[in-house]
C-alpha cells in the first residue's frame, strides 16, 4: 500500500560556471544610489549633521551618511549572484569591484550634477535645504568642476569599497563589519554609554572615550572600541559551535542546570538596569514596556486569530481610565479611591467589557471590513472620553489627574526606576501567556481562524466564542499597560490615546516579527527606545520610519525574529528546497539510511 | 435506519435553482456515491446539508434533529464531517495542527485552563496529540514521522487530501462527506484511496457520501448512486442500474443528435 519513494541518486555532475555579476543592474543601482543621495542631500541631513562628528575631527556624520549610501549601493551592485543548483559558488573578481564601482561612481556623478544645478540656479525656492552651506560641504569648497570630479572619485571608491566586503573571508566580515558597527553606535548613542560607564562607576572610560563631555567620540576613543568589539568578535567568531547548539547538546539535568543559571542571571542584570542606567534611560525603558505589553496583547489578535484591530488603543484607553477613576481622587463621579492592585480587577472587568463591545458588531466581518470597524472604534473611544457630555464622568480634555502611585505593601513607586519592575513583570506575565496559548485549543482555534473563517466554523470552531476571548485577552493585556501607564505619568487625558497609538503597536509587531515573542520585544526596541535614545536625530524620524518600513516589507516581510512558520509561510519555495537538500541530499550523499518514516 | 433524511431541499442563487425538490436518505452503514455532470448541485448540496449555506426549502433530519438552521460548528458537533472539492487546509498550521483543530469540538478546555495549566487541560492536550496521531497513521507512512511538523502548505496535492480526510476523521463523525477525494491524484494514488474508503467504514464506522467523478471509486466503493442534474434526481440505484440508464447517458453526453434523411 504505502509506496516507497526512491530518493534521487546523487550523481556527480560537472558544475557550470557561475554567471557574472550583471553590469546593467550595477548601472540601474547606480542611478537609484543617486536618487537616494541626492534625497539625503535635499533633505537637509548632509547640512545639519556636518557639524555632529562621528570621530573627532575626521568624520563628520553628515558627509560619512552621504557616502554610505554609495557603499551600500556598491555593495548591492557587487554582490555575486545567488549559487544555484548545478553552478560553480561564484567566485568574487575584478568585475564585482567593477560593478560596484561603477554603481558608487554613478551615484556620485548624480550628487555632482546636483552640485552643478546648485552653481547654476537658486533651487531654495522649491528645496529650502539646497543651502550655499550644503554646497560648500559638497564641493568641499572646490571649483565646481574639481569637485565634481572628486565627489565621483570618492563616492566610486565607496562603491568598490561595498563591493569588496563580498571578497572578505566569513570571519574577518563577522570581525570587522560588527567592530565598525560598534564604533558608530557608540558614536551616537554618547549619552547613553556616559550613563552606563557613570553608572558602572566606569568615568575613567567616559574621559577616555568622549573627553569632551556629552561630546563625541575621539580618535583615541574609536580605537579603543574598535580594537576591543574587534577582538570579541573575532573570539566568538571562532568557536565552531554557537553558545546555543552547546547548551542543547549537554544531557537533559545540566542542560536545565544551565538554562536556569542564565534565566538567574538575565534577572539579576535586569534588576540592576534601573539603577546604572539612571532615570532617563528607565524612563524610555518604561515607555518601551507599556508599548511591548500591549504589542504582545495586539498580536494574539491580529498574529494569533488574523483580526487587524487598527482601534486598539480604545483598549489602552480603558484601562488607563478605569484605573485612573479607581484610584483618583480626582475623579470627577466616582471616587473609592482605592489602591492600583485592588483596582486591577475593576481595570480586567471593563477591558473584558470593552473587548466584547467591540467584538459583537464584528463578528460576521472579516479582514478589511473589520479593520475599518476597529478603526472607529478606536476614535470613538477617544472622542467621547474628551466630549462635554461625558465630562462630568472622564473629566473631558482636562482628563483624570492625579493618579497615586502604585503601592505594593511597604513598597513604594514612584521614579521611572521603580516602574521598571512591575511593568517588566507583566510583560513577562503577558510572555509566558502568549507562549502558552500558542498550542493550546484556542490557540490553534485562533489560528484556524486566521486562515480559513468558514472552514475553521465547518470543522467545529465556533467563531463568535473565537472572536470575543481573542478579543478579550487582547483587550485585558492592553488595559494592564494602560493602568500602569496612568499611574507612572499621574493623569491621562483623552488625547494620549491617539490613532497614531494603534499604528505604533501594530508596526511593532509587524517590524519585529508578528507571532514571535522576542521579535515584538525587538521590535519594541527598534520603534520606541531607539527613537528616544538618538533624539538629536528626532527631526528624521520618521523619515528613517518609512524607509526602515519600505526596506522591511521589501526584503524581510516576516519581521526581523519571524516566528518560524511566518518564515516558512513568505518564503515557501527556498524552505521545500532546503528541506528536500535535508531529506534527501545530504542524508543520500553520505549513504546514510534515510530513517524510518521519511519516505 | 436512515442516518440521514433529506426532504424536498430547495435551494436558489438569484433566479438560478442549484437545488431543486430533493430528497435523499442514506442509511447508517453505507456508502452513497453522488454524481453528475458539472454544475448540477452537488457541492451546493453538500454547502446545504453542512450549514454552509441555507436551504430556502425542505428539512434536512441528522439522527432525529432537523438540523437546517444550525451553524455549521453545531452541525459538526452533530457528527457530520466534510472535506472540501478545492481542498482547504489550514496552510500556515502544520500538518499535526491541521488534525488537532478536528478534536475542538471534542474537547473543552478554555483560555484560562491554558494559561494555568490545570492538570485537566494538559491530560487534554495530551489525548489531543494521541488522537490526531492515531488519525494520521490511518494513512500509513504519508503522514507520518518528520511530516507531522511540516506545513500543510507543503504537502504535495494528494497528501492534502488525506490531510483533510484526517482532519475531517479526528471530528469523530458518524456521517462523513467527501468532496472529490480523489481529484487530482494519479492512478496509483487514486486505487490506493478507494481501498482506504473502503477501510473508513470497515474499520472507523463513518457512514460516507461521496462526490466523485472518478468511475471506478464510484464502482467499486458505493453501495448506492445518486445521479443529480439541474439540481433534481435523476436516478438512484446501484451502479450498474445507474451506469445503464439512459437519462444518465443523456445527462452526461447529451441526446444523440437526430440523423437528417
Amino acid at each position: 500500500m504505502a509506496q516507497v519513494e526512491v530518493p534521487p541518486a546523487v550523481v556527480e555532475v560537472e558544475l557550470r560556471p557561475a554567471p557574472p555579476v550583471d553590469m546593467r543592474r550595477a548601472l540601474r543601482l547606480g542611478f537609484s544610489g543617486g536618487a537616494a543621495m541626492v534625497l539625503v542631500a535635499a533633505t537637509g541631513i548632509v547640512a545639519t549633521f556636518q557639524e555632529r562628528m562621528v570621530i573627532d575631527p575626521i568624520l563628520p556624520l553628515g558627509l560619512m551618511f552621504l557616502y554610505i549610501v554609495a557603499l551600500a549601493f556598491g555593495w548591492m551592485a557587487g554582490q555575486p549572484p545567488q549559487t544555484l543548483e548545478g553552478f560553480a559558488p561564484a567566485r568574487v573578481s575584478g568585475r564585482n569591484y567593477g560593478a560596484g564601482t561603477l554603481a558608487g561612481g554613478l551615484a556620485g556623478l548624480c550628487i555632482g550634477v546636483l552640485v552643478i544645478l546648485m552653481s547654476v540656479f537658486d533651487l531654495r525656492g522649491v528645496f529650502v535645504e539646497l543651502s550655499p552651506a550644503l554646497q560648500s560641504i559638497l564641493t568641499f569648497d572646490l571649483a565646481v568642476p574639481v569637485a565634481v570630479v572628486v565627489i565621483a572619485a570618492i563616492s566610486a571608491v565607496a562603491g568598490a569599497l561595498g563591493a569588496g566586503i563580498h571578497a572578505l573571508p566569513t570571519r574577518t566580515k563577522k570581525t570587522l563589519l560588527p567592530a565598525l558597527t560598534w564604533v558608530v553606535i557608540f558614536s551616537l548613542m554618547t549619552d547613553l554609554f556616559g550613563q552606563l560607564f557613570t553608572g558602572l562607576s566606569l568615568d575613567w572610560l567616559t574621559t577616555r572615550l568622549y573627553p569632551r563631555r556629552g561630546g563625541p567620540l575621539t580618535i583615541t576613543g574609536a580605537v579603543i572600541v574598535f580594537v576591543v568589539f574587534l577582538a570579541l568578535h573575532w573570539y566568538l567568531s571562532g568557536r565552531d559551535t554557537s553558545m546555543r547548539q552547546q547548551v542543547s547538546a549537554m544531557p537533559r539535568r545540566r542542560r536545565l542546570g544551565v538554562r536556569t543559571a542564565a534565566t538567574g542571571a538575565l534577572l539579576i542584570v535586569l534588576y540592576f538596569v534601573p539603577q546604572v542606567m539612571g532615570p532617563f534611560v528607565s524612563q524610555i525603558l518604561v515607555t518601551a514596556g507599556i508599548f511591548l505589553l500591549m504589542a504582545l496583547g495586539l498580536n494574539i489578535v491580529v498574529g494569533y486569530a488574523g483580526l487587524l484591530d487598527l482601534g486598539y488603543v480604545a483598549f489602552f484607553a480603558v484601562g488607563a481610565y478605569t484605573a485612573a477613576i479607581f484610584t483618583s481622587p480626582q475623579s470627577p463621579a466616582f471616587t473609592p479611591q482605592l489602591a492600583l492592585i485592588a483596582a486591577l480587577p475593576f481595570v480586567v472587568l471593563a477591558a473584558a467589557i470593552a473587548g466584547i463591545m467591540v467584538a459583537t458588531p464584528v463578528i460576521r466581518m472579516r479582514g478589511d471590513y473589520l479593520a475599518i470597524v476597529t478603526l472607529g472604534f478606536g476614535e470613538i473611544a477617544r472622542i467621547l472620553l474628551n466630549s462635554e457630555w461625558l465630562s462630568p464622568y472622564f473629566g473631558g480634555a482636562q482628563g483624570i489627574t492625579n493618579i497615586p502611585d502604585l503601592q505594593l505593601g511597604p513598597f513604594h513607586f514612584n521614579t521611572p526606576q521603580d516602574y521598571f519592575y512591575p511593568i517588566f513583570l507583566f510583560v513577562i506575565v503577558a510572555a509566558y501567556i502568549t507562549l502558552a496559548l500558542q498550542n493550546s485549543r484556542w490557540g490553534r482555534a485562533w489560528m484556524a481562524m486566521r486562515e480559513d473563517e468558514s472552514v475553521a466554523e465547518a470543522m467545529g470552531v465556533n467563531i463568535v466564542t473565537a472572536k470575543l476571548s481573542a478579543f478579550v485577552v487582547g483587550a485585558i493585556l492592553a488595559s494592564f499597560g494602560g493602568s500602569l501607564y496612568g499611574a507612572q505619568i499621574g493623569s491621562v487625558f483623552p488625547h494620549s490615546f491617539d490613532i497614531v497609538v494603534s499604528i505604533t503597536i501594530l508596526v511593532i509587531i509587524i517590524v519585529g516579527g508578528m507571532g514571535s515573542v522576542p521579535g515584538v520585544a525587538l521590535g519594541a526596541v527598534v520603534l520606541i527606545v531607539l527613537p528616544n535614545l538618538l533624539r538629536e536625530f528626532s527631526e528624521y524620524q520618521f523619515l528613517f520610519y518609512g524607509v526602515l518600513l519600505i526596506a522591511m516589507m521589501l526584503k524581510r516581510p516576516e519581521g526581523f525574529i519571524p516566528s518560524k512558520r511566518r518564515a516558512q509561510e513568505l518564503h515557501q519555495e527556498e524552505v521545500a528546497q532546503d528541506a528536500w537538500l535535508e531529506i534527501y541530499g545530504e542524508k543520500g550523499a553520505t549513504g546514510e539510511p534515510i530513517p524510518e518514516g521519511k519516505t | 435506519m436512515a442516518l440521514l433524511e433529506i426532504n424536498g431541499l430547495s435551494k436558489d442563487f438569484g433566479g438560478l435553482r442549484a437545488i431543486n425538490g430533493l430528497d435523499i436518505h442514506v442509511d447508517e452503514g453505507e456508502i452513497v456515491s453522488v454524481i453528475g455532470p458539472n454544475g448540477a448541485g452537488k457541492t451546493t448540496f453538500f454547502n446545504l446539508i453542512t450549514g454552509m449555506e441555507t436551504p430556502d426549502e425542505g428539512n434536512i433530519l441528522f439522527g432525529d434533529l432537523n438540523v437546517v438552521g444550525l451553524r455549521p460548528n453545531q452541525i459538526l458537533q452533530l457528527g457530520m464531517a466534510r472535506t472540501f472539492q478545492n481542498v482547504r487546509l489550514f496552510p500556515a498550521m502544520t500538518v499535526l495542527e491541521n488534525v488537532m483543530v478536528g478534536q475542538h469540538c471534542r474537547t473543552r478546555a478554555g483560555v484560562l485552563g491554558a494559561i494555568f495549566k490545570t492538570p485537566g487541560q494538559r491530560a487534554e492536550e495530551a489525548i489531543i496529540e494521541e488522537k490526531a496521531k492515531e488519525v494520521l497513521s490511518f494513512f500509513g507512512t504519508r503522514l507520518a514521522g518528520y511530516r507531522h511538523d511540516q506545513l500543510s502548505m507543503m504537502l504535495s496535492y494528494a497528501n492534502r487530501r488525506r490531510l483533510e480526510i484526517a482532519r475531517a476523521m479526528a471530528t469523530e463523525p458518524r456521517l462523513l462527506l467527501l468532496d472529490e477525494p480523489t481529484a487530482g491524484m494519479n492512478p496509483r494514488e487514486t486505487v490506493e484511496l478507494t481501498e482506504l474508503i473502503g477501510q473508513l467504514r470497515s474499520e472507523r464506522g463513518f457512514t460516507i457520501i461521496l462526490i466523485e467523478h472518478d468511475m471506478q471509486v464510484v464502482r467499486n466503493v458505493s453501495d448506492r448512486v445518486v445521479v443529480l442534474d439541474h439540481g433534481v434526481k435523476l436516478v438512484e440505484g446501484s451502479y450498474d442500474h445507474v451506469s445503464t440508464d439512459e437519462k444518465v447517458i443523456e445527462a452526461y453526453l447529451g441526446r444523440p443528435a437526430e440523423r437528417e434523411g
